[in-house]
C-alpha cells in the first residue's frame, strides 16, 4: 500500500486534501478532507435576519449569488412573501442567478479544469499571428512559466494545433468570464457578492436600456459557448475518451431545481422550475424529491454524535473534537440515508429522466456525436459534458427571460419583519443542491444552517461506513505513475469542489496506513 | 523581449480564510486584462510572476508548496507577497491549514508569518486581510485577524499596504501593484490611517454619490426599489471611504448604491460588526461631512 497525500489541491475553491492509498496502481481507499472552517452559521446567529442575505454571499466568492438567492428564499419564506414576489423581481433574480452559472461554468471548465488537458508549453513555437498567442510565446522565452509550472506531467495528449487553440481559448474566456459578471451586474449592482436580490424581489429596475444592453452582452456570451466552450468540450472528451469510464461516483443524483417560473405556490417543491427537481440514479428513473428525508449524519466528522441524522432545520452545529472516527468538519448529508452526488450532471440527469424536452434534445445530441449510450455520462468526462450543456440551456432561457420584463412595474413586494418566524431556501448554485434553512426569534437570527453542494459531493464515510460521492469516484480509478497521479485530480476537479462553501471543515485526523491496509 | 531586459517580479499569493472573492474580484480587471497580468510586462520591462496562486496554477501538492518555499528562499526580500483572506490564530491555527511537512499540517498563521518576514512588502487583499472582516465577526468562532495586526503581535515590521473591500475592485489591486513597481512602496502620507491608497480610499462614498442631492434635500427611499437617498434603508455610505460612485463596478456597469442597493461599509475595518444589522438606519449623526440641512432636521427630529 502506498499513501499519497495531495495538499493543497489546486484550481478549486477553497483548501482542500486528498489522501489516497495505492496499492498494484489501483486507489483502494481515498479521503477527501477540507482544511478551513470559518463557522458563518455561528457568525450569523443574533443578527438582523435580512443580514443573511449579504452575509451568506461571503461563503462563496464563485458562487455568491446562489447563496444570496438561497437565503433570500429562506427569508422569502418568513417573511411570508414566498408566493408574492412581482414578476419582474423574479425574472431579474433569474438573470443575476443565470448570469452567475454562466460565470462559474466558464470559469471551471477553462481556468480551472482545462490545465489537466492542454499544454501551454505548447505555445513555445508559435509562429501565427494571433497577437494573444503571440504574448504567451514571449512569455514563455522568457522562462518565468509560473503559475502554469509545475504542474503533473505525463498525459498531455491534443495535438499542437488543438493545444493552441485551447490556449487562445484559454485567454478569450479570461474576457468572457469577465463578462458573465459584466452581465451579472446589470442588474445585480455588483459582481462578486451582489445587492440588488433583497427578500420580496430586487432593488434595480429594468429599463429599456438595461433590457437592451443585457440581451447583446448576453448574446455575446451565447456566442461564445456554442462556438467555442461546447466544441471545446467535445475535443477533450475525443482525446481523453477512456475518460467517459472513470470518476463514477456514488450513483445517486439529486437536484432540488432552480430558476423559479411562477411566483406562486410558495412550497419548493412544488413551484414550476426551468430545472426540474427530482432524484434519479443510474437506471434513469424519475423519483421526487421529498425535502423531509434529507439529513445530515456526523459519525466520521468531529461534531457531537447526539445531533446526528438530524434534518437541517433541527441541527446542531457542536463541534467535538478530537473524537473517535472522525477525520473531517464536513458533515454528511444523506437523502433516504444514501449519498447523493449533486451538480450539473445530477441536474441534466434529473430533467433527463424526467423527460423534460430541451435537455433530452441535449443530451441525445451529443450522445449521438459520441455514438455512446448515457451511461458515459456517470463519469468524469461526463460532468463536464453536462455542464456545457446546462450553460447553453441557462444562457438560451436568460434571452427568453430578458425580454419579459416590464418596465415601470413593481420589482418589490413590501412586508413586516417577523419576530418569530422559520424559513428553507432550496435552490441550486453552479455546483449543485444548495439549502438554507433559517429560524427567527426575538427578531434576530437564532439558527441557521446551509447544506451546500460541495457537503454533499466531498462528504466523509456516513453512519453506515459508506463513503461520500467524490471519495467513491476516485475509489477504484488506476494511477499509473504515484509521482503524476493525474487521473485523481482530474476526478476531483471534475465536480469543481468548493471548499469554502463545504463550511464545517477543519484538519483531518489520518488513519495510520497499517490501519487503512486492514480495512 | 529576451529575458535580459525584463525584470521579474516574483508574486506569492497565498489564501486564507477567504471566499476567494478576491481573487475573483481581480480576474475582473479590465486594464489591465487577466492577461497582460500573467504573461505581459505589466510595466514596461517589470513582469509579475505568479510563483504560487491556488485558484489558477496548473501544479498542485507538494510540487507548488516546494515552489512557494524556494521562491521565498531565493527572492528573500524581494518578493511581493499578496495575502487573500484572514488568518484563523485560534488553537494555534487549527481551523485552516494548507499543505503539509513530515506529516504535520501548517496552519495557515504560521506561513503568513514565515512568508511575510521575508518579503519586500505585503498587500493585505481584502477586507478579511486587511482587518479580519466577516469571518473575524462575532462571535469571531476561529480567532480570525487581519495580516497588519498578526505580524504586528509576531513583532515582523515588513511593510503592509491594505487594498480592503468585500470583494476590493480590481483597480484598486492592480493599482496598488502599479504603485509598488513603478514607484516603490507607498509613503506614509499616500496612505491613511487605516493603511489604505489615499489615491482610491480618500473620499467618503457619501460625499461622491449620485444620490446625494437627495440626502440634502430629505428625500428618503421608505422601501426598496423607491427613488431616493438609501439613509433610512441602512446605507453605510456616509461611514465608507471609497471611490466606488466615480469608479463603478464591473467595467462602469453599476455599483451597490446604483443598483438600488444599500451600501454596507465593506471597505471599512469596522465591517461587518458595527455595521450590523445591515438594513438598519444608521443612528449616529455625529459624522464629519454630513448634510447640515439634514443634520439639524434629524436633531430637531431625535429632541422631539
Amino acid at each position: 500500500m502506498n499513501k499519497i497525500v495531495i495538499d493543497p489541491i489546486t484550481r478549486i475553491e477553497g483548501h482542500q486534501k486528498i489522501e489516497i492509498m495505492v496499492d498494484d496502481g489501483v486507489v483502494k481507499d481515498a479521503k477527501s478532507s477540507g482544511m478551513l472552517f470559518r463557522g458563518i452559521e455561528l457568525i450569523l446567529q443574533g443578527r438582523d435576519p435580512r443580514d443573511a442575505n449579504r452575509i451568506t454571499q461571503r461563503i462563496c466568492g464563485v458562487c455568491p449569488t446562489a447563496h444570496s438567492m438561497a437565503s433570500t428564499l429562506c427569508l422569502d419564506d418568513a417573511f411570508g412573501v414566498a408566493d408574492r414576489i412581482p414578476d419582474n423581481g423574479r425574472i431579474m433574480r433569474n438573470l443575476i442567478l443565470g448570469s452567475n452559472y454562466l460565470q462559474s461554468h466558464i470559469l471551471h471548465f477553462y481556468h480551472l479544469a482545462a490545465l489537466d488537458y492542454v499544454d501551454v508549453t505548447s505555445v513555445a513555437d508559435y509562429e501565427g499571428t494571433d497577437p494573444e498567442l503571440a504574448s504567451v510565446k514571449d512569455f514563455i522565452a522568457r522562462g518565468e512559466l509560473g503559475p502554469f509550472v509545475p504542474r503533473y506531467e505525463g498525459d498531455y495528449r491534443l495535438s499542437k494545433e488543438q493545444n493552441r487553440a485551447a490556449v487562445a481559448h484559454y485567454l478569450q474566456a479570461l474576457h468572457m468570464r469577465r463578462k458573465t459578471h459584466e452581465l451579472l451586474a446589470v442588474f445585480g449592482g455588483k459582481a462578486p457578492h451582489n445587492c440588488s436580490i433583497v427578500p420580496g424581489g430586487v432593488t434595480e429596475h429594468p429599463t429599456v436600456d438595461k433590457i437592451t444592453s443585457f440581451l447583446w452582452r448576453l448574446n455575446e456570451i451565447r456566442d461564445f459557448v456554442n462556438n467555442v466552450y461546447i466544441p471545446d468540450v467535445v475535443m477533450v472528451a475525443s482525446a481523453y475518451s477512456d475518460h467517459f469510464g472513470v470518476g463514477k461516483g456514488c450513483g445517486n443524483y439529486l437536484s432540488y431545481g432552480v430558476f423559479d417560473l411562477e411566483a406562486a405556490p410558495s412550497d419548493l417543491a412544488k413551484k414550476k422550475r426551468l430545472i426540474m427537481p427530482g432524484i434519479t440514479s443510474t437506471d434513469l428513473k424519475p423519483r421526487a424529491v421529498d425535502p423531509g428525508k434529507i439529513t445530515e449524519q456526523l459519525r466520521h466528522s468531529w461534531y457531537d454524535d447526539s445531533f446526528t441524522n438530524r434534518h437541517p432545520s433541527k441541527g446542531e452545529t457542536s463541534p467535538k473534537y478530537p473524537k473517535d472516527e472522525a477525520y473531517s468538519w464536513i458533515k454528511s448529508p444523506r437523502y433516504d440515508g444514501k449519498p447523493h452526488e449533486v451538480g450539473p450532471l445530477a441536474r441534466t440527469l434529473v430533467s433527463y429522466a424526467q423527460e423534460a424536452p430541451a435537455v433530452k434534445e441535449a443530451v441525445d445530441g451529443l450522445l449521438g456525436a459520441l455514438s455512446a449510450g448515457p451511461e458515459v455520462l456517470f463519469s468524469a468526462l461526463g460532468r463536464h459534458a453536462a455542464r456545457a450543456l446546462e450553460t447553453k440551456l441557462v444562457a438560451d432561457a436568460m434571452a427568453d427571460w430578458v425580454l419579459e420584463l416590464k418596465p415601470g412595474e413593481p420589482v418589490f413586494q413590501d412586508y413586516d419583519l417577523p419576530d418569530e418566524g422559520s424559513g428553507v431556501g432550496m435552490t441550486g448554485a453552479p455546483r449543485g443542491a444548495l439549502g438554507h434553512w433559517i429560524q427567527v426569534k426575538d427578531g434576530v437570527i437564532s439558527r441557521y444552517q446551509a447544506v451546500v453542494p460541495t457537503t454533499w459531493n466531498a462528504s466523509p464515510r456516513d453512519d453506515s461506513d459508506t463513503p461520500g460521492p467524490m471519495e467513491q469516484a476516485i475509489i477504484g480509478t488506476k494511477v499509473k505513475d504515484p509521482d503524476n497521479p493525474f487521473e485523481v485530480v482530474r476526478i476531483v476537479r471534475s465536480f469543481d469542489p468548493c471548499l469554502a462553501c463545504s463550511v464545517h471543515l477543519v484538519k483531518p485526523r489520518r488513519r495510520s496506513a497499517r490501519k487503512v491496509a486492514e480495512l | 523581449m529576451p529575458k535580459g531586459n525584463v525584470q521579474e517580479y516574483h508574486v506569492i499569493w497565498f489564501q486564507g480564510a477567504t471566499c476567494t472573492g478576491c481573487a475573483v474580484s481581480v480576474l475582473n480587471s479590465v486594464s489591465p486584462t487577466v492577461r497582460n497580468l500573467l504573461v505581459d510586462q505589466v510595466v514596461p520591462g517589470k513582469h509579475v510572476s505568479l510563483k504560487f496562486m491556488p485558484t489558477v496554477m496548473a501544479g498542485q501538492g507538494d510540487m507548488v508548496i516546494e515552489a512557494m518555499e524556494s521562491t521565498a528562499g531565493e527572492k528573500k526580500g524581494e518578493f511581493l507577497l499578496v495575502v487573500e483572506g484572514s488568518v484563523p490564530t485560534k488553537q494555534d491555527g487549527i481551523y485552516g491549514m494548507v499543505g503539509e511537512k513530515d506529516g504535520r499540517d501548517i496552519p495557515i498563521m504560521e506561513w503568513v508569518t514565515s512568508l511575510a518576514a521575508d518579503a519586500l512588502a505585503v498587500v493585505a487583499l481584502g477586507t478579511c486581510a486587511s482587518y479580519g472582516g466577516i469571518f473575524g465577526g462575532k462571535p469571531n468562532p476561529t480567532g480570525c485577524v487581519g495580516v497588519g495586526d498578526l505580524l504586528a503581535k509576531a513583532g515582523i515590521s515588513t511593510p503592509v499596504v491594505n487594498v480592503p473591500g468585500c470583494p476590493p475592485h480590481p483597480d484598486w489591486f492592480t493599482g496598488t501593484v502599479a504603485h509598488i513597481l513603478l514607484g516603490g512602496l507607498p509613503s506614509a502620507d499616500a496612505l491613511d490611517d487605516d493603511g489604505r491608497l489615499l489615491a482610491f480610499y480618500g473620499g467618503l462614498i457619501h460625499e461622491n454619490c449620485p444620490r446625494r442631492s437627495y440626502f440634502d434635500e430629505g428625500k428618503f427611499a421608505k422601501k426598496f426599489s423607491d427613488e431616493g437617498c438609501l439613509h433610512e434603508l441602512g446605507c453605510k455610505g456616509p461611514l465608507t471611504y471609497a471611490d466606488c460612485p466615480i469608479r463603478l463596478w464591473n467595467n462602469g456597469q453599476n455599483w451597490c448604491i446604483g443598483s438600488g442597493g444599500v451600501c454596507i461599509g465593506c471597505t471599512q475595518p469596522e465591517f461587518p460588526d458595527l455595521f450590523s444589522p445591515l438594513y438598519v438606519k444608521v443612528s449616529d449623526i455625529d459624522l464629519p461631512v454630513i448634510g447640515e440641512y439634514w443634520t439639524e432636521k434629524e436633531r430637531s427630529a431625535q429632541d422631539e
